[in-house]
């Protein structure tokens, strides 16, 4: 799973209604500790693509994610990112390079956690949590 | 990428090891997803460059002929886990991994509108609503107790999640009914081929070497030129 899927994924659990606190759901640990593993996948770098996608980015919580593991990503999106190219690079790599594989998601208003296994998310919720 | 050379690369992703007939896991062939997926960006433009989502993606077929078309990126959700690993191996396996991505999810709810119809997991769906711009998708076709309007679900579904066109595999006979519900959400519903969908006999129950049945690949597009994503 990319940051790309990750800023979609949001806390579905029944009753857990703060939408403050249900997205974006946190990691546990940091990358480089036990608890996260990452694994860069170089790929194909598509300049329009990634300016199509910006709006589509919850950017704030884009940037949470990106601070937790530790994934370099400016502060905020320049005014012309189309012509900035030190921009697109660290936002393809950081949103379509950057996997993780292992790891564990919580939310961070109600506390559910959603386990990351060999890089895919497990968002399924038991009965009586929907 | 031509259409015969997808095939040939899409006759290399495995199938279900061991179907789930509760899930109306039938394998969506090369042959159907080629087709699909090639008509979707050599005569729509929907499939390059753009981001794709892949409902029920079992062992990822639509979601590899989608990357192969040159996808930006691939999102194949499917409930089942048994599912994912296949196609996570395909994924491996045709070297996709820098554009797919797979989630394991839920994307049906109890709760459907008719008596007993299932409906669109709206409480996943909240992160994900137009955030694709093209949805493709082989659906269950709602046949077996307890998926009733399951097809219709995922449809819906899927119009949520793309802000453009949505490709979908429907029993032929679904077609006024499907037509009729595309519109109640804005949507247009053109059929763009009918299609023979060979099921061979992988269940106990099946009393046939294999059956045809009649297929329509809609195309579901929005009545309003590039509206934002649709409200369920």
């Amino acid at each position: 799973m990319r940051l790309i899927t990750h800023n979609m994924l949001k806390c579905h659990v029944k009753n857990c209604s703060d939408p403050d606190k249900q997205f974006p759901l946190r990691f546990k640990g940091t990358a480089g500790a036990e608890e996260v593993k990452l694994e860069q996948i170089e790929a194909e770098r598509n300049d329009e693509f990634l300016v199509r996608m910006l709006p589509r980015l919850e950017w704030g919580a884009l940037a949470i994610t990106a601070g937790e593991l530790n994934i370099p990503l400016p502060d905020k999106v320049p005014s012309d990112p189309a012509a900035d190219d030190g921009f697109l690079q660290a936002l393809h790599t950081a949103i379509l390079e950057m996997h993780v594989l292992e790891g564990t998601m919580f939310c961070n208003g109600c506390g559910h956690e959603y386990k990351i296994t060999k890089g895919i998310p497990n968002m399924l919720l038991g009965e009586h949590e929907i | 990428m031509k259409l015969k050379q997808l095939e040939g690369h899409l006759g290399e992703v495995a199938a279900f090891r061991d179907p789930k007939v509760q899930l109306e896991q039938y394998p969506t062939t090369a042959h159907l997803a080629a087709r699909m997926l090639y008509t979707a960006e050599a005569t729509y433009g929907d499939i390059a460059g753009r981001a794709v989502v892949d409902l029920g993606c079992g062992c990822g077929m639509l979601s590899l002929a989608a990357a192969l078309m040159g996808a930006g990126c691939v999102t194949g959700i499917d409930v089942d886990a048994d599912a994912l690993d296949i196609a996570a191996e395909n994924v491996e396996a045709l070297e996709a991994e820098d554009v797919v991505d797979l989630v394991h999810a839920s994307l049906c709810a109890a709760g459907g509108g008719d008596a007993g119809a299932l409906a669109p997991n709206h409480a996943l769906l909240a992160g994900m609503r137009g955030r694709f711009d093209t949805a493709v998708l082989n659906p269950p076709f709602g046949t077996k107790p307890g998926n009733k309007g399951i097809d219709v679900a995922f449809l819906q579904a899927a119009c949520a999640m793309a802000t453009g066109a949505v490709y979908s595999l429907h029993k032929s006979s679904t077609r006024e009914h499907l037509v009729r519900k595309a519109a109640s959400w804005g949507y247009t519903c053109e059929v763009l081929a009918e299609l023979r969908f060979d099921v061979p006999m992988m269940y106990k129950f099946h009393k046939k070497k294999s059956v045809d049945i009649a297929v329509d690949l809609l195309r579901l597009s929005p009545a309003g030129a590039d509206k934002g994503a649709t409200e369920l």
